[in-house]
């Protein structure tokens, strides 16, 4: 019991962005809204670009740029006193692409809604039905 | 990181993600993600990853903000749940 206690604690972050992921995956299955489906997708995505970004993250490092970078060449770099970037580049990316997915599933939403005049799923289901 | 930080916007986070789920206007759950998208900005500035916190604070509380309250204003704000 105390071993899990201790698990739960020192490990904190992480259960609290599995919880961010599980409300992001709860949005996209449960609500029946379109806008807030979408809602959902972005906090299931931001959750995991923020589990990536912890990876990187070091006890007593610094921001990943570099000291001296004029007349570096006397100066030796130690890479643990910096923070690893290699998720942030890759995250960057992530946060780009998460935008074009919001940008294009706003786009259908408002398509949708056009068509049916509503954002309800299952109003539109039913629409759908009828025909 | 300075824990106790990260853990109370943490927690911030959370409250800003229900809230943007279960908010019965859409327009009020716009402007939660928006909350929540400045919230994750300064968790990662708190990681120290700062090319990662400011792309999120222009690109996630900004532009995806704008294109929330763009979309729900061209469709309805009324929502059921």
């Amino acid at each position: 019991m105390s071993d899990l206690m201790q698990m739960l604690v020192a490990k904190y972050n992480y259960w609290i962005y599995i919880t961010l992921m599980m409300i992001g995956l709860y949005a996209m299955i449960a609500k029946n809204n379109l806008v807030k489906k979408i809602v959902g997708m972005s906090i299931f995505q931001t959750a995991i670009i923020l589990f990536y970004v912890s990876t990187g993250a070091k006890k007593g490092a610094t921001i990943p740029i570099i000291e001296h970078g004029h007349g570096a060449e006397t100066h030796v770099v130690h890479a643990v006193d910096y923070i690893n970037p290699l998720p942030h580049v890759l995250m960057l990316t992530a946060i780009v692409v998460a935008v074009a997915t919001l940008g294009v599933a706003l786009a259908l939403a408002i398509r949708v809604y056009n068509r049916y005049n509503t954002l309800e799923e299952d109003e539109i289901l039913a629409q759908i039905r009828e025909k | 990181m300075i824990w106790q930080l990260d853990l109370a916007i943490l927690t911030l986070v959370v409250i800003a993600g229900i809230g943007a789920i279960t908010v019965k206007d859409l327009l009020g759950a716009a402007i939660l993600f928006g909350a929540y998208s400045f919230m994750m900005c300064l968790l990662w500035s708190i990681m120290g990853a700062v090319d990662v916190s400011f792309t999120e604070a222009t690109v996630g509380a900004g532009a995806s903000t704008v294109f929330f309250v763009a979309a729900v204003f061209r469709t309805t704000r009324r929502t059921k749940d």
